[in-house]
């Protein structure tokens, strides 16, 4: 029972981060959402804080991880063309089953060797691809203003709404990322 | 509107009283305002890269150029520039703002806006439309 390279890539990205970015969305979110005035007492803010901190960093964190990994290693091997010979763009693709040596995940898809497979790669992987990056500048945002103002979002509720739509905009862009990064997995692994 | 720090108007001891035991320093909204504009420019950015590159074909190759070699193709770029634009815009909004008061509403509604601008411009049915 073993991973290849590419398949460890693939899960460090998707699966370890993802994982990681969504757990500290929901402890993150869970914590913003009950700094209210009066709710907590002044053990409980001390106490609760230092959690929402380690974890507004740690979304951010694993954010620019996925984002990063995804661009610079896994996104190279779904893009290169493997299967132009002569004039035709796809002939590596003849019969393919799934992407292989000679049929790379974008090939395969475009090529519409296996149904009509074209729209994941001209919607879903384009999508994907780049609002993906605004999960990790959104996440750095809500975690410096988490940070920075600490408790006293308690008292600032328009400052802390902000937090949180910044906190839920970064985790919608992860979710078109991730979501769109799993069909495709299905449809075209990275191989 | 900007106006400069003023430790009283924030009273946030009076809306919380749980908050006065943990003697906060006072701060201004002035940072704030900074990453909420510099992080709705930074996906400005990117959507507006996205686009252009489909529009110009010196844009894209200008994108290529950050992949060194490496087969990420224009993505490089975008994801590069916009990332840089975000920080960079941070940092000079942080030093021009960081002792200021900084009217909150405004600067979330300009960051809110560019920031919807931006996925609009990484939605492929819109880039799509100037292929």
């Amino acid at each position: 029972m073993e991973f290849s390279s590419r398949e460890t890539w693939t899960v460090i990205h998707g699966l370890v981060l993802g994982t990681l970015f969504l757990l500290a969305f929901a402890g993150g979110l869970a914590g913003l959402w009950s700094m209210r005035p009066g709710l907590m007492t002044t053990e409980g803010i001390k106490e609760r804080m230092g959690r929402l901190y380690v974890g507004a960093w740690v979304m951010a964190a694993a954010a620019w991880g996925a984002v990063i990994t995804g661009t610079w290693i896994v996104y190279p091997w779904y893009r290169v063309k493997l299967a132009p010979v002569g004039e035709d763009a796809y002939a590596g693709c003849v019969d393919a089953i799934l992407p292989n040596a000679a049929c790379s995940p974008r090939d395969f898809l475009k090529s519409n060797v296996s149904g009509d497979t074209e729209m994941w790669h001209i919607f879903g992987m384009e999508w994907k691809e780049h609002v993906s990056w605004a999960a990790p500048i959104l996440a750095t945002a809500a975690a410096f203003l988490i940070v920075y103002y600490g408790p006293r979002l308690i008292a600032r509720p328009w400052l802390r709404a902000a937090v949180i739509v910044m906190f839920v905009a970064a985790f919608a862009a992860a979710l078109v990322g991730g979501a769109f990064g799993a069909f495709l997995n299905k449809v075209a692994p990275i191989v | 509107m900007i106006t400069d720090f003023d430790p009283g108007r924030h009273d946030d001891e009076s809306v919380a009283p749980e908050l006065a035991p943990l003697n906060l320093d006072p701060k201004p909204d002035g940072p704030a305002a900074a990453v909420m504009i510099a992080s709705g420019l930074g996906v400005f950015t990117l959507g507006l890269m996205t686009t252009l590159a489909v529009i110009n074909g010196s844009v894209k190759s200008f994108l290529e150029w950050f992949q060194f070699d490496q087969g990420v193709g224009a993505l490089a770029g975008k994801s590069t520039v916009s990332v840089l634009v975000f920080f960079v815009a941070w940092l000079v909004l942080w030093l021009i703002w960081r002792q200021k008061d900084v009217v909150l509403k405004t600067s979330f509604y300009i960051g809110l806006g560019l920031g919807i601008l931006g996925v609009i411009g990484t939605f492929p049915p819109f880039f799509e439309m100037f292929e």
